[in-house]
């Protein structure tokens, strides 16, 4: 399913991430440091606009341009590549989808050069999954502007010096005891919005997660993204979209844990040869490989499936259920090719065996997936 | 201005890269081609003028049909079209006979300048910008690590080894870069779409008025005699410091001429 296009952009990406990613990733992920240089540097290069139309600043591609970049720079690095995913599939794509054309206008084109971060705020301190159930956040009228109350836990890009907005999702009302939600655009810097100091995490530590919180914030209330009531339906296709490329990603993860093992393979030697040439390691890579090939194909079926317009959600939580098991298996393999270097951080395996981990949560952790492949089956709760 | 961008297709410099044991030519097809890493400092450079000065830059590149790779890549950079100097005859030219057959298709094409890298990861003669401007009958402003043009005056900065000459010069004119100048683009996939419908002329010897007979490895000035692998490194020699590391260091340095 790829064409020309698609193979010289993976190719582009590819060069990109070997020769300005991967020379200067580790320090900033050892200073827990925003990349904001090579940002800068992927929005001169369009990757923040990949799959928007041109009339908004974007490249005119498609969603599957996007996940097959993701895929690219996570081979090398993690962190960069989840900037880039939600950067795009969680603060332009719902604009994109949902914004009026003032909306449009006005955000689209910095956040596709990628002068501007935008992001979405949807999980809580006290609910990840359980969603509506757990959402507390809440958002009333009053005279002409939302009076946004409540916290945001874990929300990706929302705190960096070129953050331009968080798209909050609030309660704005009950219907038959059913909580409505919308989702209200909250610019940065608006009274009331706190950004609180980054998370310290196990993984993606170059990368920016914030805990937000919002006490009598008033935004106009034109900044209501999509129709009032219709939250949870707008993030549920951002949240399928957002598999598919947090699948891609997990496939790259894979693949630089291959990529790595194979070069360390040829050069390291122990008992007079190079460990490449024992049964245990061929053996070890061969799986590695076969895992990260299998979960590239799911994903690809998942995409394809998405940009035809076919219901996709089954193949969405598979792609995304199977490749980020494969990251963290390979993750695992990897460090243990690596033998006590997989234990160091300076190695990529070592960072590749911390992002890993999230790649089984975050998107919708991997039993929420086996929940939705069960209930797709026609399995009733 | 009318800028000609001349670009090389090299072998990865990743990649092991060898000759062929018939006519001691490259092997193109043992490795990955890419576009010669110094031309895309030059495509840059290209790129940035005519978005300060308008007017339109051409690729042209020799070479195999392979090299299409190439030109794809140098046009979704931001080129407007490409003229692919391709022909059998060609195979096996030297630099001397390159720089002949580069300047006919220059002649053909028309330039108010030509940017091209100061020199090749492959055969790195680092003579074909000299070369050039000499068939062409044009001032040549080599090793370039910036370039302003003022109307149809031209002016570089010339690196040198103790800081750089300011060389100024008239067009039309040739320019060679070098890799302090710029920060080479990546390809972007709106650049990588608009390629595809780009203009790519390709011309043979005939089309250039090439003569055959100054052209190819028969009639190259220079011959590849013999050549042989590169030997592996050898062991490094290990300065163990009791109280004499300096001078040992030095000695060392003095033995391989460095001090």
């Amino acid at each position: 399913m790829l064409n020309d296009e698609h193979i010289e952009l993976r190719k582009s990406v590819e060069e990109f991430a070997r020769e300005v990613v991967a020379p200067v990733i580790g320090d900033y992920y050892e200073r827990c440091e925003f990349p904001y240089e090579i940002v800068r540097k992927m929005g001169a290069m369009g990757l923040f606009g990949l799959p928007v139309p041109e009339e908004y600043g974007g490249m005119g591609g498609d969603y599957f341009a996007l996940c097959l970049t993701l895929e690219e720079l996570a081979r090398v690095d993690s962190s960069v590549a989840i900037t880039l995913e939600a950067a795009v599939s969680l603060g332009a794509m719902p604009l994109l989808r949902y914004g009026t054309a003032e909306q449009k206008a006005r955000w689209l084109p910095k956040l596709t050069s990628g002068e501007m971060l935008g992001a979405f705020g949807l999980t809580e301190p006290g609910g990840g999954t359980d969603v509506p159930g757990g959402m507390r956040t809440t958002a009333v009228l009053d005279g002409g502007e939302w009076v946004i109350n409540g916290s945001k836990a874990f929300i990706t890009n929302s705190g960096t010096d070129i953050t331009g907005f968080v798209a909050v999702a609030a309660i704005t009302g009950r219907e038959g005891g059913r909580p409505e939600i919308s989702t209200i655009i909250v610019p940065s810097g608006t009274p009331g919005f706190t950004v609180s100091k980054k998370y310290s995490k196990v993984g993606w530590s170059a990368s920016d997660t914030r805990e937000l919180s919002f006490t009598d914030c008033r935004v106009p209330e034109e900044n209501l993204l999509g129709e009032r009531g219709r939250g949870y339906a707008q993030f549920l296709r951002t949240l399928d979209e957002g598999r598919v490329a947090i699948a891609a990603l997990s496939v790259g993860l894979a693949q630089g844990c291959v990529d790595e093992s194979l070069r360390y393979a040829r050069e390291r030697t122990a008992f007079g040869r190079a460990i490449g040439g024992f049964q245990a390691m061929q053996f070890k890579i061969a799986d590695m490989e076969a895992r990260a090939h299998t979960a590239r194909l799911a994903y690809y079926h998942a995409a394809e499936r998405m940009l035809a317009g076919l219901p996709f959600k089954k193949e969405a939580a598979i792609a995304k259920l199977v490749a980020s098991n494969a990251a963290m298996d390979n993750a695992r393999d990897a460090t243990q090719v690596f033998g006590g270097y997989g234990f160091m951080n300076e190695f990529p395996v070592g960072r590749f065996y911390r992002d890993a981990k999230i790649l089984e949560v975050g998107e919708g952790t991997s039993e929420v997936q086996r929940m939705l492949i069960a209930r797709e089956l026609g399995m009733d709760a | 201005m009318n800028i000609v961008v001349c670009v090389k297709q090299v072998p990865d410099t990743a990649t092991e890269r060898k000759l062929r044991s018939d006519d001691k030519t490259l092997d193109r097809e043992a490795a990955d081609g890419v576009v010669n890493e110094l031309d895309e400092y030059a495509v840059e450079e290209a790129l940035k003028l005519k978005e300060a000065h308008g007017g339109e830059v051409t690729v042209l590149t020799m070479g195999p049909g392979k090299a299409t790779e190439t030109i794809r890549k140098v046009l979704a950079m931001g080129a407007d079209k490409a003229v692919h100097l391709s022909d059998d005859a060609l195979h096996g030219s030297d630099a001397l006979s390159t720089s002949y057959a580069m300047a006919q298709a220059l002649k053909k094409i028309g330039f108010d300048l030509v940017v091209l890298g100061s020199e090749s990861t492959d055969a790195r003669t680092g003579v074909l910008a000299a070369m050039l401007a000499e068939r062409l009958g044009v001032p040549q402003l080599t090793l370039a690590n910036k370039v302003e043009v003022n109307g149809s005056a031209i002016a570089v900065q010339r690196l040198t080894d103790y800081g750089y000459d300011k060389v100024e010069a008239s067009l039309p004119a040739v320019v060679s870069v070098v890799e302090k100048i710029n920060e080479p683009r990546y390809p972007s996939f709106k650049g990588i779409m608009a390629a595809k419908k780009k203009p790519v002329e390709t011309l043979g010897v005939a089309d250039a008025e090439i003569s055959a007979d100054q052209v190819g490895l028969a009639n190259a000035w220079s011959e590849v005699v013999d050549f042989a692998v590169a030997p592996p490194r050898a062991a490094g020699t290990v300065v163990k410091d009791e109280g004499d590391g300096g001078a040992k260091i030095a000695e060392f340095l003095a033995s391989k001429k460095f001090v």
